[in-house]
């Protein structure tokens, strides 16, 4: 993260902006929201020293509800774009938010490689493990039984196990949360921003319109009962009896971040522009 | 909280840690409500918006009060000291509580279930073994809790019950399965 600045603190509240979220009500992305909001006062920033950047899908609106710079991309773009940006203007906080869909299908392949480069972003993923903007289709996290008219005795296919898939790619801070617990989640974002490198956060996100019964999930989730871990190797012990519903961190690499890309620059923008065509 | 006892005017360091909770408490309560009455109007449901505001303002002003009688030159940080056991404070309501379709009744049944479980939260302090001035304020303020809950139940009296199938949308927003 860059240093906070010195002007007087700012409150959750100063992070939101006028345009008022149009999730279904009772959506575990509002929460997602306040707990970023809430982060980022804790940690003494301030909106122009940050950025949101996001993909496609109901928790990639989160840019347009904060008062930070903002970019709501491509499907499953987000990543390439938050870590462009973060290479150019390393001095910016940059957080980019996902879904499942966005997040782990459409932008599979750009979460492997962001975690591997370690560039230093946030990224937090909003898992409800279901397409909730394009009406319920499965998505990469959605259970193989889970049967819908959409996916009639469900899609028979294994889920896809996110924080085994970014240990196993380089992240460098692995935390699960849930939106429930908006103090908590808070607090697991606060810590993934100031922890260099790439820190991923999914959080356990339910849509309450297409996945009802996911408001069980409350009762489900619980704290995770080891302390974090920097040794790889028994992170991923740890993941091999996890149900999914351990709540906390489970991993706090040492790996130090990416910073070279700005540096080995050599071309000016005019330059580069002058390369380009119509 | 109305009156102030000698004991409690000490402001002794267990007083103040537990008062943070009590603010907390109010706070977050009031916070959430807001937050509910955002998602309400953002549904058009208005009278249900509305009512989520009043409920939001009356928490603020407990949280006021609490904050007049500390005087404190900044809200201390929360100690581990009177924690509650769930992720959120007693009397925050879930956030998965709403139905864009809600009525009123519904939202005073969610407040209902919020008052209770802080007054719930306030009687568990005072019957502990925690310092005198403490127990006091906690005993008032479950005494507070209380009362709120009797005036929702008698606001609840006076609201149209939801008839059955209030929740059935001819135009929904989800496929049926």
């Amino acid at each position: 993260m860059n240093a906070p600045m010195t002007a007087a603190a700012l409150a959750a509240k100063d992070f939101k902006s006028d345009y008022k979220p149009v999730w279904c009500p009772g959506c575990g992305d509002y929460s997602v929201l306040s707990a970023i909001t809430k982060a980022l006062a804790t940690l003494g920033l301030r909106p122009e020293n940050v950025a949101v950047v996001s993909g496609i899908g109901c928790s990639s609106r989160i840019p347009a509800y904060t008062t930070c710079y903002g970019f709501h991309g491509v499907h499953g773009r987000a990543l390439p774009a938050a870590t462009g940006l973060k290479a150019a203007r390393p001095d910016l906080t940059v957080l980019v938010a996902s879904g499942d869909g966005d997040g782990y299908s459409i932008g599979g392949n750009h979460f492997l490689h962001a975690c591997r480069r370690n560039v230093d972003l946030t990224y937090i993923v909003m898992d409800n493990h279901v397409y909730g903007m394009t009406k319920g289709q499965p998505s990469p996290t959605t259970e193989p039984d889970w049967s819908s008219k959409l996916a009639p005795g469900g899609t028979g296919l294994r889920e896809f196990h996110p924080l085994v898939i970014a240990l196993a790619s380089g992240a460098n801070y692995i935390a699960r949360g849930f939106s429930g617990d908006p103090n908590g989640c808070a607090a697991l974002i606060a810590e993934a921003v100031r922890h260099p490198g790439f820190s991923f956060v999914e959080i356990l996100s339910p849509c309450v319109t297409f996945r009802p019964e996911q408001r069980e999930w409350k009762q489900a989730v619980r704290p995770s009962p080891v302390e974090p871990t920097e040794d790889p190797a028994r992170a991923a012990r740890r993941l091999m009896t996890d149900d999914g519903f351990n709540i906390g961190v489970l991993f706090k690499g040492i790996r130090p971040a990416f910073s070279g890309a700005a540096a080995q620059a050599t071309h000016a923008v005019a330059d580069l522009e002058a390369g380009f065509s119509l | 909280m109305t009156s102030t006892t000698p004991a409690r005017t000490e402001q002794s360091y267990e007083y103040s840690e537990f008062m943070a909770r009590a603010y907390a408490i109010e706070l977050e309560a009031a916070e959430r409500y807001a937050q509910f009455a955002e998602q309400m109007d953002e549904h058009n449901n208005r009278a249900v918006a509305a009512l989520f505001r009043k409920l939001s303002g009356f928490e603020a002003l407990h949280a006021q009060r609490i904050l007049q009688e500390m005087a404190w030159p900044s809200v201390p940080a929360l100690t581990p000291a009177y924690a509650w056991e769930s992720a959120e404070a007693p009397e925050t309501a879930p956030f998965d509580s709403l139905h864009y379709l809600m009525q009123p009744w519904h939202a005073l049944e969610i407040a209902l279930r919020c008052e209770l479980q802080a007054q719930k939260y306030f009687e568990s302090i005072a019957a502990g073994d925690a310092p005198p001035s403490v127990r006091q304020a906690a005993r008032e303020l479950a005494q507070e809790e209380a009362e709120h809950a009797a005036l929702i139940r008698e606001w609840m009296s006076k609201v149209p019950q939801p008839a059955e199938g209030w929740d059935e949308d001819p135009d929904p927003p989800r496929m049926s399965e």
